[in-house]
């Protein structure tokens, strides 16, 4: 039996194996409402979430947009272009404003790594972090463990192999907390410049060569080459980086068969994956956004629809 | 009449190896061999340690231009209430401290509103910009003690050499915020497992050791005193070590932050420990804690940096460095390096704040022989009290140690021979 008592979710460092594992069996439950064809439930009925962006996303706010209309919340959309941040209003008074104007649910996505739980601190409404900077991304790691415990109906003793840019990457560090709590063994592959050894006190291993983990993998989840966070210092270009890290047709073909491959994207064809290896069967990434759906349901669901849910 | 007998108390004054009960006694503002005529005031100093009034070389008083966090008036106060009789103003305010007229209105300013006495640096380089050098000579005319760029860190060598080559001229130590911009980047916080944690920026070590090295070099080419400032890598404190040995007009300083907290303090982004240079390993703290014990690292400071709480109630990545430290440094070194890690004794403890920064700046001061300015600190060294921000005589109250209890506490200045703050009896 676990109850669930968090008004924010913040990072999978956070949470501990029972939490997580809550939420994502409260995810199963809402997946089923997705098949359905009347697909809203009026478990937020009333409440308001806003979607605070100050860092571009289509993909993500469109999938708390969609995962709050199912469950019949209201939601408004901020971005940075658009809201007082631009006239010099600090973080902290523009999101009281979005409090006195009753925002129940605030969904952050920030370039400062930090921001959610500063403001999960000040309000009493709910945080919930769509990305803040280089540390966490706790829905998008929810959303790639839940799609891998779909398909292995696990995560303790799988092989998980997450390759490139891991040193700025929140997507990273949310799956490593979330796996390594699960018990699954991490293998974080990429160039020693983004993959410093220091991460293996996160509990994780280190590698520097592709090929060295393809065989033993039933992982394999790559990571966008951002060229934006990106500093031209840490390799010399993408066509290196291809040659030693991308996910070819040649290298596909040493994973095994039931080999899941996944991708947070958006994906850049032909750099940290080959375009048929990422429409090919073994293929996860469009599912992994559909589950995003019922990953964030469960969690606006957990930390907005009352207090003390027991299952 | 600024008259006064100190009597009773455990006087220790490092400058002259003395250390044994007795009285003080100030004349007209100066320390005096006897009782002088005429009326005096007393102060009974039983059981208390009487000791040459403490000197704070890195001290951020923010005026001109930066009152919001602190004014001359308030930071001299909280100089007052941290047992310091003298503190060392940085210049990068607003303007920075780059002109006599900007130091001629601070002086003028202190004169009117300090508490304690106030001694100016002036900038080495024009509006602290690293490119032109400022005019060493009007400033020292001006009075400044020593030249710095504080918060920022010349990066052209031959720049930073042509200033260290000028100073000497004037006999003005110059004093080096050391780090490597290209190293550091967008750095916030220490480089290593909490960074990668929190996915913050990292400053490494190296970062400030490389400027370090440049010192050591620069001193041992230009023959001229360089003191680095802050040191928090225990990198640094080897090398500082390698080239005292040697001889090299080379020292360094310590803040008690960089002692008393580690980098993971920062697990919950908590802008008040946000500092430059950051909060580093157990391992930096060690190898700064043995370099104070072995006199390589010989002034203690705070690098007192106060800024106004909107300011620092922002994103971790864009707050302002620095926090405040003046009434709280004394403290945390005696119950750290005194009474917890017995890494000193409170006699050198005392010399590390008065004798040695004032043989640094070449002031007449740090000192209770005869002559020397009445300024005297007394000390319980083995008071234990608890820190509260709220009872902060600084106008800013951005410090990581609220509810911190340490053993060791200045409870009462003298500035030439006028008591300027005792600890309120309630405290």
């Amino acid at each position: 039996m676990k109850t669930w008592t968090r008004k924010d979710l913040i990072g999978l460092d956070d949470l501990d194996a029972e939490e997580i594992e809550f939420l994502l069996d409260t995810a199963t439950a809402f997946k089923g409402v997705a098949g359905r064809s009347l697909k809203k439930v009026p478990a937020l009925r009333g409440k308001t979430l806003v979607n605070f962006f100050v860092e571009p996303s289509t993909r993500t706010r469109t999938s708390f947009e969609i995962a709050a209309m199912r469950l019949s919340a209201d939601v408004v959309n901020i971005t940075a272009t658009a809201s007082s941040l631009q006239k010099g209003e600090t973080l902290k008074d523009t999101a009281l404003n979005l409090q006195a104007l009753h925002a129940d649910i605030i969904v952050l996505r920030h370039s400062s790594a930090g921001s959610p739980g500063f403001l999960a601190d000040r309000l009493q409404a709910c945080v919930i972090n769509a990305g803040d900077g280089s540390h966490e991304h706790p829905t998008q790691g929810l959303l790639d463990i839940f799609t891998m415990r779909e398909r292995f109906g696990r995560i303790a003793g799988l092989n998980v192999a997450i390759v490139g840019d891991i040193l700025f990457s929140r997507v990273a560090r949310s799956n490593i907390h979330g796996l390594v709590k699960l018990g699954a063994n991490v293998t974080l592959v990429g160039p020693t410049t983004l993959v410093p050894a220091g991460f293996e006190k996160l509990g994780v291993r280190v590698a520097h060569r592709l090929d060295d983990v393809l065989a033993d993998a039933d992982v394999i989840n790559l990571l966008r080459i951002q060229h934006e966070r990106q500093r031209k210092e840490y390799f010399p270009g993408l066509g290196e980086y291809i040659s030693l890290f991308g996910l070819t047709q040649a290298r596909a073909e040493c994973l095994k068969p039931d080999c899941l491959i996944m991708h947070p994207g958006p994906i850049n064809r032909g750099v940290e994956i080959d375009s048929d290896v990422a429409d090919g069967s073994r293929s996860v990434i469009l599912e992994q956004v559909s589950n995003g759906i019922a990953v964030r349901m469960a969690v606006l669901y957990l930390c907005a629809g009352g207090a003390g849910l027991t299952q | 009449m600024n008259n006064l007998l100190i009597k009773n108390g455990r006087i220790i004054d490092p400058a002259s190896g003395r250390n044994q009960n007795g009285d003080i006694f100030i004349a007209d503002g100066r320390i005096s061999a006897g009782p002088a005529g005429g009326d005096f005031e007393t102060i009974d100093a039983a059981g208390l340690v009487v000791a040459p009034g403490l000197i704070d070389i890195h001290v951020h008083l923010r005026e001109p231009g930066q009152s919001r966090k602190e004014t001359i008036a308030t930071g001299t106060r909280a100089a007052s209430a941290g047992g310091f009789t003298s503190i060392v103003a940085m210049p990068n305010t607003t303007p920075s401290a780059d002109s006599a007229a900007t130091i001629t209105w601070i002086r003028e300013r202190a004169a009117r509103d300090a508490v304690v006495n106030v001694f100016c640096t002036g900038a080495i380089t024009k509006d602290l910009k690293g490119e032109e050098l400022a005019p060493f000579g009007s400033l020292a005319a001006a009075g400044v003690v020593a030249l710095t760029d504080d918060g920022r860190c010349i990066q052209n060598h031959e720049v930073m050499r042509r200033a260290v080559e000028y100073a000497r001229m004037f006999g003005l130590p110059v004093m080096d915020h050391c780090q490597d911009y290209s190293l550091v980047g967008d750095g916030v916080m220490h480089e290593g497992e909490w960074s990668l944690r929190l996915g913050l920026p990292g400053w490494p070590r190296m970062g400030e050791e490389m400027i370090v090295a440049r010192n050591i070099m620069l001193a041992e080419l230009c023959r001229s005193p360089i003191h680095c400032q802050h040191i928090s890598s225990g990198g640094s404190v080897r090398l500082l070590r390698e080239a005292r040995a040697r001889g090299i007009p080379i020292s360094g300083e310590v803040c008690p932050h960089h002692i008393a907290l580690t980098d993971a303090s920062l697990r919950g982004y908590n802008t008040n420990f946000k500092m430059n240079p950051p909060l580093r390993s157990e391992d930096d703290i060690e190898a700064i804690i043995g370099g104070i014990a072995d006199g390589t690292l010989n002034i203690l400071c705070s690098d007192h940096a106060p800024h106004a709480a909107y300011e620092k109630e922002v994103e971790f990545d864009q707050a302002p460095f620095g926090i405040t430290g003046l009434e709280s440094e004394f403290a945390i070194f005696c119950d750290i390096l005194v009474h917890r890690r017995k890494a000193i004794s409170l006699d050198r403890l005392i010399a590390l704040y008065t004798i040695e920064p004032a043989n640094l700046l070449r002031l007449d001061r740090g000192t209770l022989a005869p002559g020397a300015p009445g300024d005297v600190t007394l000390i319980d060294p083995d008071l234990e009290w608890t820190f509260d921000k709220s009872r902060s005589l600084s106008l800013s109250h951005n410090t990581p140690f609220h509810g911190h209890t340490w053993k060791g506490r200045a409870v009462a200045t003298v500035v030439a021979g006028k008591p300027v703050w005792s600890l309120p009896k309630t405290a």
